[in-house]
């Protein structure tokens, strides 16, 4: 890929972010800088503790930074208002979680069509691609399930349909992995690496699965709440290497 | 840069939307698949509005009575407890009466907001997700509320007809048929039209603080909860 192409997509400039408990300061983030280019593959590794979800959250627009600015596509989103923001959430992210995150009532096919209706697709249209996309990720037979009839893998699949519903610039996901065996897990991985490289869609991916340092173009490791190193693809083999010796 | 900026901008205000008859069927789906929590968060408001709807048929009908000026209905009134001055045409609910009822009334209005807090306690997940996808304040709301409005179109509608037909079946057992053929239907249909249009008021009142505590939450708190 011509590197001169890729702008970047997020920006986090300077990032902190305290929570003020009862007695004491918790510094999640203590200053995060990080640029991510458009399509490509990031993932964030780190401990459990090390503030990965904070910084998700600070990305997909969920949470404010106690200091600092995230940009995306270059638009401070600390200026949008509300009904900005929810576009972004609607139109430009997608979401996944470590756990699921389906909404109960609703079957596989509802809960992939409920962002295009925010969208503003029309009904019939939405159900079209929504079962397009149940397709895609290999759920097409079973769009009718509610969330509690389908097997925690096949959960993850149904939300990564919903994240690509809007076809979404950005795919954020928090340990998708989290909650999965270590083959589901596998084949959450290839799933979402599939997506990336055909829809061209970037993909961010806080994790602490090793699993995922394979597929991805770039690793940055965070450790209290500081980007401890940022590896690009052709250094990782070597880190995995040491990562597969010290283990 | 500020160019790209720019676009952005104007790109990014483009609306989310949630149209009318998909927040319906979102609404009625929710109530239908949590049927038994939903049939308990009504309960309260049949039984308080069934009591309303009694206590005005009950009304109407010893009205009935009394415009026939009979001297017999009138004291077969007395009897069963009516307080009428000798040669009265009309008669209302004691204040006794009315004051049972406008408490069965608040304790059911406490009763709903009590069950719908815990419904949106139950639901902060759902509400953290769906604003994640895009939902604006207003749309939780108006699931909330439409929630309400239809549990509360259904419990106040049965509860009211329980409650008239109850107080038609008592004033039949006590005056006989003279109770039913001197009875004004209209104004037993407008007493039952009221205890419903009360009790949908009451439904609403009861969730619009819930649904407020809903549709404000921000997306991390709501999902930060271990459900
Ligand atoms: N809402 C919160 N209130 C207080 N402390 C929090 C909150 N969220 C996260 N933290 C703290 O911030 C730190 C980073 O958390 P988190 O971002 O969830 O880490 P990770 O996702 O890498 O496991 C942890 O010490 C955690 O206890
Ligand atoms: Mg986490």
């Amino acid at each position: 890929m011509d590197m001169t192409e890729l702008h970047n997509i997020v920006r986090v400039s300077g990032v902190t972010k305290v929570f003020t408990l009862k007695k004491h300061k918790v510094e999640a983030l203590r200053g995060v800088d990080l640029e991510i280019r458009s399509g490509e593959y990031l993932s964030i590794m780190g401990p459990s503790g090390s503030g990965k979800s904070t910084l998700f959250n600070m990305i997909g627009g969920l949470d404010k930074p106690t200091s600092g600015k995230v940009f995306i596509d270059e638009v401070d989103i600390a200026q949008l208002d509300a009904y900005e923001l929810a576009w972004l959430r609607c139109r430009k992210i997608g979401y996944i979680f470590q756990t699921f995150n389906l909404i109960q009532v609703m079957t596989a096919l509802e809960n992939v069509t409920l962002p295009m209706i925010f969208g503003g697709m029309h009904n019939d249209a939405a159900v079209q691609k929504g079962l397009e996309l149940l397709d895609l990720v290999g759920l097409g037979e079973r769009f009718r399930h509610k969330p509690s009839e389908l097997s925690g893998g096949q959960q993850q699949r149904v939300a990564i349909a919903r994240a690509m519903a809007n076809d979404p610039a950005i795919i954020l996901a928090d340990e998708p992995t989290g909650n999965l065996d270590l083959s589901t897990g596998e084949e959450i991985i290839e799933l979402l690496k599939r997506l990336s490289e055909e829809k061209g869609v970037t993909i961010i991916s806080a994790t602490h699965d090793f699993k995922m340092l394979s597929v991805s173009d770039r690793v940055v490791w965070i450790r209290d709440g500081r980007i401890d190193k940022v590896e690009e693809r052709e250094q990782l083999s070597i880190s995995v290497g040491e990562i597969a010796h010290r283990l | 840069m500020l160019n790209t900026g720019k676009e952005e901008k104007t790109e990014i205000s483009r609306q989310v939307v949630l149209p009318f008859k998909k927040s319906l069927e979102i609404s009625f789906q929710s109530i239908r698949v949590r049927f038994f929590r939903s049939m308990i968060t009504t309960m309260s408001l049949v039984l308080a509005v069934s009591f309303l709807s009694f206590v005005r048929v009950g009304t109407d009908a010893a009205n009935g009575l009394l415009a026939t000026g009979d001297p017999e209905l009138h004291q077969s009134l007395v009897n069963a407890g009516y307080d009428l001055e000798p040669g009265a045409t009309a008669t209302g609910s004691s204040a006794k009466e009315r004051w049972i009822v406008i408490l069965s009334l608040l304790v059911c209005v406490v009763g709903i907001i009590n069950a719908q807090l815990m419904a949106v306690t139950e639901r902060f997940r759902e509400i953290g997700t769906i604003k994640c996808l895009g939902a604006l304040d207003s749309f939780v709301l108006r699931l909330f509320v439409l929630e309400a409005g239809m549990q509360g179109l259904a419990g106040a509608g049965l509860g009211s007809l329980l409650g008239g037909v109850a107080a038609l079946l008592s004033t039949l057992i006590r005056f006989g048929f003279p109770a039913w053929q001197h009875i004004s239907w209209l104004a037993v249909g407008q007493s039952i039209g009221f205890a419903t249009v009360i009790g949908c008021l009451l439904s609403l009142l009861g969730v619009l603080y819930p649904a407020m505590v809903a549709a404000r939450m921000q997306p991390v708190e709501a999902m930060r909860v271990e459900q």
